[in-house]
């Protein structure tokens, strides 16, 4: 299908778009990257009047460490982050997550912040947010401010960001010593959105894992931080017994629902078995 | 109605100056504005890769893109890259290899395939599936293209 009429503006900068946004009356979409947004406007699941492409704001494309902090603009590519030597030594969790989200053609355009703002419930990046602690970056027109990721993704698609809102960058904390992360994903085809999935960090020193974050995908209407399983790892050496244990924990942690393409008894399942490789992988 | 708004690219070499609905994605703009039905439309929601067209030289899907977003682009499509003979043994190797059967998504292929042996000049037989994990294609099982893509690389690696 084709999408209905719409016009369409390209700001240069994030104040016009910000005034853009607050003086529509709510009939308007932010365009990024577009690879979600074009196939829901193809589809005619949102028919927008004005279509705002924040693809000319400059500043907010682009990747920087300042200080303990790694910096990533909203409309940094997803290509760009995949091959980014900046992410890859400070930020490992989110170059071994890059290559799970959808196809080369895809992540030439889709953007970081874009992935963020959708708040796919399946989506990989908002998973690997939550694990490493996260702050992602608003602005609106009464100035900046900044919220933690697990408190930004609120249920299904649903997130902190107002209508008259931008997200602007994610400010991740650079890997800090003796942290390791795991990335584990099912999918039916590589680059497909995620069955179940799991985003691991910890402190590692030996077997041993302490301060261990789980944040599992694809198993509930936001990314779920496996608390009780984090616990009873806590100051653990990772080893079969554990990992039965902490596997056990996880059935009170979550709560899967059944979608598209497996049910929730399966989501359990795939839940464990992908903490046991992850927690393997942690120490490996 | 909306609006239509003044779009200057560069399609193929050529600069191309079209007055577009907003509303136009990328590959109908190519395929009705200018006439260069090469590009395939297959599920217009950036699953299947029938659209995938070049600009400023990545692949992209032309089905995700607004024609306005390629003003000051340029865009490659399956007719430039076979006029100007970039991709020649890459579909040499694909008839070879019978690894086009009913067409429908062997443009998408060749521009991915081409787009892999520019990022890598010799990937594994699983890289090549990786790449081409977002392109469908429903007749040939997939093989003959992996095939086909592997030896182009090989061909290409000894000729260098
Ligand atoms: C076939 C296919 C497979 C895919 N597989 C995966 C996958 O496995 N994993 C995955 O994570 N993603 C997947 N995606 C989605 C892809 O990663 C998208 O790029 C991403 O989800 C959205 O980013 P975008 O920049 O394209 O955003 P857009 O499509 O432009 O926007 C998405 C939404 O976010 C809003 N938005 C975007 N940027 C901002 C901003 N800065 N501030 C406020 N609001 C904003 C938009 O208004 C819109 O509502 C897939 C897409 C396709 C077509
Ligand atoms: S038509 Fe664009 S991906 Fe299928
Ligand atoms: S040759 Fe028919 S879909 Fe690939």
């Amino acid at each position: 299908m084709k999408p209905s009429p719409f016009d369409y503006v390209k700001p240069a900068s994030l104040g016009e778009a910000l005034s853009l946004l607050s003086d529509s009356d709510g009939e308007v979409a932010v365009l990024a990257g577009g690879q979600s947004l074009m196939p829901t406007l193809n589809m005619r699941l949102s028919s927008p009047s004005l279509l705002i492409d924040i693809n000319g704001i400059t500043e907010l494309d682009g990747i920087e460490v300042v200080e303990d902090v790694i910096r990533i603009g909203a409309l940094t590519r997803h290509q760009v982050v995949q091959s980014s030597a900046d992410i890859a030594q400070h930020a490992p969790l989110i170059a071994m997550a890059m290559p799970h989200i959808a196809h080369p053609a895809i992540r030439n355009r889709g953007t970081f912040g874009g992935s963020i703002a959708l708040a796919d419930p399946a989506a990989e990046l908002p998973a690997c947010l939550c694990a490493l602690g996260a702050t992602i970056e608003i602005a609106g027109n009464k100035g900046r401010r900044t919220v933690s990721a697990v408190d930004f993704f609120k249920d299904l698609y649903e997130t902190d960001l107002a209508d008259d809102e931008l997200l602007t960058a994610v400010e991740i904390p650079v890997l800090a010593d003796g942290y390791r992360s795991a990335f584990e994903e099912l999918a039916r085809r590589h680059g497909d959105y995620a069955m179940t999935g799991l985003a691991a960090h910890g402190l590692i020193d030996g077997d041993k894992v302490s301060d261990l974050r789980l944040a599992f995908f694809a198993v509930g209407g936001t990314p779920v931080l496996a608390k009780n399983a984090a616990a009873v790892a806590e100051g653990k050496n990772i080893g079969d017994e554990m990992i039965s244990a902490v596997q056990s924990a996880l059935e009170k942690d979550l709560d899967p629902f059944d979608d598209l393409n497996c049910s929730a008894a399966v989501k359990m399942l795939y839940a464990k078995e992908l903490t046991s490789r992850a927690l393997k992988a942690l120490i490996r | 109605m909306t609006n239509r708004i003044e779009i200057n690219t560069t399609v193929n070499g050529e600069t191309v100056s079209r007055m577009v609905e907003p509303r136009t994605n990328l590959v109908d703009f190519v395929r009705y504005d200018l006439e260069l039905t090469g590009s395939h439309v297959g599920c217009e929601h950036g699953v299947c890769g029938a659209c995938t067209i070049r600009l400023n030289g990545e692949i992209v899907r032309g089905c995700l893109m607004l024609a306005v977003q390629a003003d000051g682009g340029l865009v490659e499509t399956i007719e430039g890259l076979s006029e100007n003979g970039k991709i020649s043994d890459l579909q040499e190797q694909f008839l070879i290899r019978n690894a086009g059967q009913c067409g429908s998504c062997t443009p998408g292929m060749l521009l991915t395939a081409d787009a892999l042996l520019e990022s890598n000049a010799s990937p594994t037989r699983m890289e090549i599936r990786e790449f081409i994990s977002g392109n469908y294609c429903r007749c040939t099982g997939f093989e003959a293209i992996i095939d086909a893509i592997e030896k182009t690389a090989q061909t290409r690696q000894k000729e260098r």
